[in-house]
């Protein structure tokens, strides 16, 4: 089956009251009102979802995996910025 | 060869059986897309919309058997009858062709049964009525996607234009058929109007041509089928009729 030279879309499902949007994958359509039934064809078929979001692909601005070290890795040593780090007194109860 | 069941078609057993065979000779067609479709999207929406159809068909059949309460089941009703004694319109037959072919079948259809099964959710039947609560959802979806593809297809490039005003042509003689009477349930020819205003809006926004009413087909409700519907049945019956029981 060929890919039709249309659009790439990102699909996002809410699946239910309360919880936010989750991207689930992708698809190709021609506009808007097309991604949404196929998102909704595609990736709604067993009850998945409550709302459905599209996006454009070529709207999400993605960090570059070659960036990786600068981007992530210095979070990684700083464990101070965990609330786990720090005791807690015990009178203060549950926070 | 197993042979073909004979059914006792009271009024309501009628009734029923020409809303299930609507149902599951369109989905039958629909589902002769699968794997085949111009993309994998639509591949995925019209097998939806094939598998919507085939669950309004074995709920309609299921009651049939009920009421005509002579052993028949949902399989007989659907691979042990031969073409004379399928009940559905003659537009839903009609062999897919093309993608525009395919959607303008769709979009004629739904935009009759949509408002039908509304209409039946008031039925006194309350079996009928909740049939038609979960299929007009249903209905409401096929027509809406159904709808979307027409005006793309109509306003779309020079070919998509072509096919969709050729499909839109050849089948329109086969719309007439839906509004014809019926000796019990809902009438038809008073979903007329509605059926007529989403027609022309849709047609409109398409930029499509639509045809003037002449000459119209009509005999599915009594079995006199147009010559596709003989083959698909060959088809769709072959492993029953072969291997009667078979199961797997």
């Amino acid at each position: 089956m060929p890919t039709p030279d249309t659009t790439l879309w990102e699909v996002f499902i809410r699946s239910r009251n309360g919880l936010a949007h989750k991207h689930v994958g992708s698809l190709h359509a021609a506009d808007a009102t097309m991604a949404l039934q196929a998102a909704r064809d595609v990736y709604t078929r067993r009850g998945e979802g409550l709302s459905v979001w599209v996006v454009p692909s070529n709207a999400i601005t993605a960090s570059d995996p070659a960036d990786k070290g600068m981007m992530f890795e210095p979070a990684e040593s700083k464990i101070y910025r965990h609330p786990t780090f720090y005791d807690v007194p015990d009178d203060v109860g549950h926070m | 060869m197993t042979g073909s069941i004979q059914v006792n078609e009271t009024p309501l057993v009628l009734y029923t059986l020409r809303r299930a065979d609507d149902a599951l000779v369109l989905g039958h067609r629909l589902s002769e897309w699968c794997g085949h479709a111009p993309s994998l999207e639509e591949d995925m929406a019209l097998a939806n919309i094939g598998l919507d159809l085939l669950g309004q068909a074995r709920a309609l059949y299921s009651y049939a058997a009920e009421l005509e309460a002579a052993g028949h089941d949902e399989d007989g009703y659907a691979y042990l009858r031969d073409a004379p004694q399928y009940r559905n319109l003659l537009l839903l037959e009609q062999p897919n062709g093309d993608f525009a072919h395919t959607m303008a079948r769709q979009f004629l259809y739904s935009a009759f049964a949509d408002p039908y099964w509304r209409a039946m959710t008031r039925c006194a039947d309350p079996t009928l009525a909740a049939v038609a609560a979960k299929s007009e959802k249903e209905s409401a979806y096929h027509l809406r996607h159904s709808s979307e593809w027409m005006i793309r297809l109509g306003d779309g490039t020079e070919e998509s234009r072509r096919r969709a005003q050729t499909a839109v042509d050849t089948l329109w003689p086969y719309t007439g058929e839906m509004f014809e009477p019926e000796d019990m349930g809902i009438d038809p020819a008073t979903l007329r109007p509605e059926w007529a205003r989403t027609v022309t809006d849709i047609l409109s926004q398409a930029t499509l041509t639509q045809p003037a009413n002449t000459w119209m087909h009509r005999g599915g409700r009594i079995g006199r089928h147009t010559e596709h519907l003989g083959p698909m049945l060959a088809v769709m019956q072959h492993l029953q009729r072969s291997h009667p029981g078979a199961r797997w």
